[in-house]
């Protein structure tokens, strides 16, 4: 299907604004993306440390922010969910390790559409620095969540923050939409048409594959996330009743009339349940990667891992209603949804099984890429296992709304997903910076890394269990959440220590770019295309030599072959894969 | 490297079980009479749920280490996968899910399918930035009108819910900031909202249900003990969520009557 | 920081500027392996079309998502002022349908010359090559202003739905008056943002004549811009019908 028609490649950029500001090459964008995510997570990071903390110290008064009154803690909730959810997992994973690596691993000079690339980048920027105003304007940040439920975001009166600050935020959100828009489209059109010679679909590394999902959900779910969001800005600002019934706050009579809060957990959910897959999707693409070059063993049932994806994209639009069984949705819809929410969990175990089953009889080298792909499959288990209790309604009466929720999708997002962006970092830092990060520090990060996640997110279950609900600034003032005070003191210790081990991956990250030790063109022995050519990749990725794929992406320790790896565009024995 | 990932995978799978199966922070009690329904339903998912977790997680460990490389020339078992595997485990995983969930069914639909029966105790709750209110429509068995007009939340219960006496209906409605309700009979809940979203949420009664602006949503359920059982609100509702709380009271048929008829006498 | 790209001399690859000498046209499609200065404008219309049909695909959703949001808003019952029974608060609004009617002509008539336009630059750009070699004339260039007119009725058509607000505005409805005229205004308004993002598209389309560049590049900017044209006339289509038929 693809047109093996050479894109109109620009002449290498000259200057530094070319070069690196508005730069149409999707390598430098992707390091863009990168950095962005890398901003975002420290910022993200730094939020949930004051949150963990106001919690077991409510009258503390901290440095740099003074004391956190309730709607401060709410404010932080609700950026930390949002820089998170948007700015780093739907950044990182795929506007930077898809920009920078999709194009090299199909055999292509660059993305179909480099100026629309350049563009999405700038956009998720103005995006960014839209949210992060939210904090210093009058009012100060939302307060309402990262799902902000109307009315509550609908009311500029419903509480500090709710003016111009909620404003500032569904705007920004408007604009993250139209960016990753973007991005989808150029993802989309570049897998489908710019494959070089050979590169089947069935050939395509499973990082391809996922990156193309991912892109296609995307470009599904935002655009009701943009309807949503339009709803809502007419909504607070313009009189509309979209999602706003009769209300009083405060013992004001509102102005709105009818509308429906409902229909914002419907038009948000439909969005935001695909949302979640974008978010880890990349994740296990790299994970598949990682875990098939350093154990030297082809991926077990590439197809299956294939049209698992395929799985979970198409029913990950099918299932968001699990997030409404207690809001007053009619409960038979209830049922229906949590049927699909249960099948959605076959393919994710599909590709559990399929990554155990290539580490079997497997040879396997404990690179840091290793270390953490190995991690994303442990906590994708345990984060994934808290799913079939949340799926079924009547289990969600007790656990809906309770730490067991931020349990499981922290364990999937906030750790999974992050290892897969720490395994991707580790794994191609070498091809895009020509050295090597620090194997110490590496494996340091790694093992404070998972074991301090494992130590904040695992006893949140137990919380869950206990009744302690989400979005408490504290817990003073409901009796029974008393003695679960102890428990919370343990998080927020461990999630002292893990946060600030994180600042040992930022320093391996800066200083292994100019002291690391020099990179070959392939330390890791490995067959896809971007380990084909120079490191750093030229202008155009192959300089003037476009690749010709001859075997599939995983093929280690083929029987007779001379040695334990064949590259994909290796001109010998072409294979039957 | 294999064996330090192997303990150390080992070791947390050990320990998160272990708090589990100790019941360390577990439920409350559940006084209802849905209570042993959905708690047998949650422990069939929790055994489940963790034999497939040790098992993953173990033989994940026992992979990390055995197939380590051990530079010697140990063949690696080149293959691209086995149909018949993918079938069966595929066939199994469906089967564990659809099932778990297929099980708990008849229990949802007992809870939210059908109403509540004739003869039960009708109970309003009305959830506001930041406080629960409860209204018992009294003698004539109606609930009396509210006008949003009305609503003045600094005055508290009739006013707070904006009661509008000049429906007659109204006249007998009492409103009060704590729930009391006989033991053993069935609650015939209708639950409100005035300014955005609150949950009305009893851990001890596994109750839980989203207050709605604009709608007004019947449940029901029946506690079998007599005691106090908090409430805790549970979404998101402003900056007082964290302290959005009420008590719900189960007392003897007797003492039950006698507290309504106090409050009506006092109107 | 390590260099990021290295300078490489590109003798091999295109570079996109096809002006100046060019051979015949050769019968193969795609795939200019071997460095003859020509770009495959074949591929790249190709290429251009699928990222018109993806890029269609959000905005479709966007207008899914607000017809979902349409029809559960029409049957939505709401609980009355005295908490006691559930109404339905939908008003029929009292649309300009003549005026509209006007509006969808004007738009279904610069769909035909936004296809006039497309048809004439595809002749233009198949000619280019015969059009270069030396000795060879046919005829002048300059054809009816297709484009330019489709523009103007462009315009014309989001000139008229400003009058169809401001006639909805004197019949008492307006953006917040009631649910119904509030989708009204959404719908009419969302399409008219993404009709004038087709205007842009067609202005630059001008502005690549005017600045000379070449034919076959201009025609792939043309072609898509018409199949995006012709989509938003559809999209028009489906969202009068929609208010009308579902009021």
């Amino acid at each position: 299907m693809s047109t093996h028609a050479p894109v109109h490649v620009h002449a290498a950029p000259q200057g530094f604004i070319r070069k690196y500001i508005f730069s149409l090459d999707h390598k430098v964008i992707g390091l863009q993306y990168y950095f962005l995510a890398l901003t975002s997570v420290f910022i993200g990071m730094f939020l949930s440390l004051l949150m963990r903390v106001h919690l077991i110290w409510p009258q503390a008064v901290l440095p740099l922010v003074g004391d956190i009154k309730p709607e401060n803690y709410l404010a932080f909730v609700t950026m930390h969910g949002t820089i998170m959810v948007f700015f780093v997992l739907t950044t990182a994973p795929q506007g930077g390790f898809g920009n920078y690596i999709l194009p090299i691993q199909i055999g292509a000079p660059d993305m179909a559409f480099p100026v629309l690339n350049m563009l999405s980048f700038w956009t998720t920027f103005v995006g960014f620095v839209a949210l992060i105003a939210a904090f210093f304007v009058s009012g100060g940040a939302p307060l309402h969540g990262w799902t902000g439920y109307a009315p509550l975001s609908a009311l500029q009166s419903a509480g500090p923050g709710q003016g111009l600050g909620a404003d500032l935020w569904i705007t920004s959100i408007a604009i993250f939409c139209i960016a990753s828009l973007m991005g989808a489209l150029n993802f989309i059109t570049t897998t489908l048409d710019l494959r070089a010679k050979g590169m089947k679909l069935m050939r395509m590394p499973l990082t391809v594959w996922a990156w193309f999902i991912t892109a296609i959900l995307g470009l599904l779910a935002f655009g009701v996330l943009l309807s949503a969001g339009i709803l809502l800005l007419l909504d607070r600002n313009l009189g509309t009743s979209f999602y706003v019934p009769l209300v009083v706050v405060n013992g004001q009579v509102m102005g709105h009339k009818g509308g429906s809060p409902l229909l914002w957990q419907h038009l948000f959910w439909f969005f935001g349940h695909p949302e979640v897959y974008i978010a880890i999707l990349p994740g296990m693409g790299v994970t598949s990667q990682v875990l098939s070059t350093f154990a030297r063993k082809p991926i077990f049932g590439y197809k299956a891992m294939v049209y698992a994806l395929m799985g979970i994209g198409l029913l990950g639009f099918m299932v968001w209603g699990h997030h409404m069984f207690m809001s007053g949705m009619s409960p038979y819809s209830a049922f229906a949804f949590s049927l699909m929410t249960m099948a959605i969990g076959v393919p994710s175990a599909i590709k559990t099984f399929n990554w155990l089953g290539t580490l079997y009889k497997a040879r396997i080298r404990f690179h840091t890429p290793m270390l953490y792909a190995i991690g994303f499959v442990s906590l994708f288990v345990s984060g994934g296992l808290s799913g079939p209790f949340l799926a079924q309604p009547v289990l969600d009466i007790p656990l809906h709304d309770t730490a067991f929720v931020p349990a499981h999708f922290h364990l999937i997002m906030g750790v999974a997903a992050i290892f897969g962006i720490f395994a991707a970092t580790y794994y191609w830092f070498p091809k895009m910076f020509g050295r090597m990060m620090n194997e110490s520090l590496g494996r340091i990060h790694f093992w404070i890394t998972l074991v301090g996640t494992y130590a904040i997110f695992m006893p949140m279950h137990y919380l869950g269990l206990a009744g302690q609900p989400r979005r408490y600034s504290q817990f003073t003032e409901v009796a029974y959440l008393h003695n679960l005070i102890p428990l919370n003191k343990f998080i927020t210790y461990a999630a002292i220590i893990t946060i600030s081990a994180q600042l040992i991956f930022l320093f391996n990250l800066f200083w292994s770019m100019w002291k690391g030790a020099k990179a070959s063109d392939n330390p890791w022995e490995a067959t896809t295309l971007e380990w084909t050519t120079a490191t750093p990749p030229p202008h155009d990725n192959f300089g003037g030599h476009t690749p010709v794929v001859n075997h599939g992406p995983y093929e280690y320790s083929v029987p007779g072959a001379p040695r334990d790896y064949i590259m994909q565009n290796d001109p010998a024995t072409a294979s039957t894969h | 490297m294999g064996l330090a990932l192997l303990l150390v995978i080992w070791l947390i799978t050990f320990a998160s079980t272990y708090f589990f199966i100790a019941k360390t922070w577990w439920f409350p009690v559940g006084y209802s009479a849905a209570a042993a329904a959905i708690d047998h339903q949650f422990t069939v998912t929790f055994i489940l749920m963790g034999i497939v977790f040790v098992l993953a997680q173990g033989a994940l460990g026992l992979f990390a280490w055995r197939y380590r490389d051990r530079g010697d020339a140990h063949p690696v078992q080149y293959s691209h996968g086995n149909i018949t595997l993918e079938v069966i485990w595929t066939a199994l995983t469906a089967v564990l899910f659809i099932g778990l969930n297929l099980a708990g069914s008849p229990i949802w639909a007992a809870e939210r399918f059908e109403p509540a029966h004739p003869g039960s105790v009708p109970v309003e709750v009305t959830g506001m930035q930041f406080a629960w209110y409860f209204r018992y429509p009294g003698a004539d068995g109606k609930y009396g009108a509210t006008n949003p007009k009305l609503i003045d939340p600094s005055s508290g219960n009739e006013a707070a819910i904006g009661l509008d006496t000049s429906d007659p209906a109204a006249k007998d409605d009492v409103v009060t900031g704590t729930m009391y309700l006989p033991v053993n009979r069935e609650v015939d809940l209708t639950l409100r909202a005035v300014d955005v979203i609150h949950s009305f949420f009893v851990p001890n009664m596994r109750f839980k249900q989203d207050a709605v602006p604009g709608l007004a949503i019947r449940m029901h359920f029946t506690p079998i003990a007599v005691g106090d059982y908090e409430i805790a609100c549970a979404e998101l509702c402003g900056l007082g969520h964290y302290k959005m709380h009420g008590m719900v009271k189960v007392v003897s048929q007797d003492d039950y009557d006698k507290w309504l008829a106090a409050r009506e006498a006092a109107k | 920081m390590a260099t990021l790209s290295p300078t490489v001399t590109l003798k091999d690859l295109k570079t996109g500027h096809g002006g100046g000498i060019v051979p015949p046209p050769k019968t193969g499609g795609g795939g200019d392996g071997g460095g003859n200065g020509a770009p495959d404008y074949g591929g790249r219309l190709r290429r251009a079309r699928l990222g018109l049909i993806v890029a269609l695909t959000p905005i479709i959703m966007l207008f899914v998502a607000f017809t979902s949001a349409y029809i559960f808003r029409q049957g939505l019952p709401t609980l009355d002022a005295a908490g006691k029974a559930y109404i339905r608060d939908w008003m029929t609004v009292n649309l300009p349908i003549a005026l509209l009617m006007v509006n969808t002509s004007l738009l279904l008539v610069s769909s035909i010359t936004m296809e006039f336009a497309r048809r004439q630059i595809t002749r233009q750009a198949a000619l280019a090559p015969v059009r270069s070699i030396p000795g060879i004339s046919i005829g002048e260039e300059r054809g009816f202003p297709w484009l330019y007119l489709t523009v103007v009725l462009g315009i014309g058509f989001l000139v008229g739905q400003w009058f169809a607000w401001q006639e909805l505005g004197a019949r008492g409805f307006y953006l917040a008056t009631s649910p119904s005229s509030s989708f009204v205004y959404l719908l009419t308004g969302a399409h008219a943002v993404h009709l004038i993002g087709g205007i842009f598209a067609l202005l630059y389309a001008a502005a690549t004549s005017l600045l000379h560049r070449p034919v076959e590049a201009r025609r792939i900017v043309v072609d898509v811009t018409a199949w995006y044209w012709h989509f938003m006339a559809l999209l028009w289509i489906y969202v009068f019908a929609l208010l009308v038929l579902a009021r």
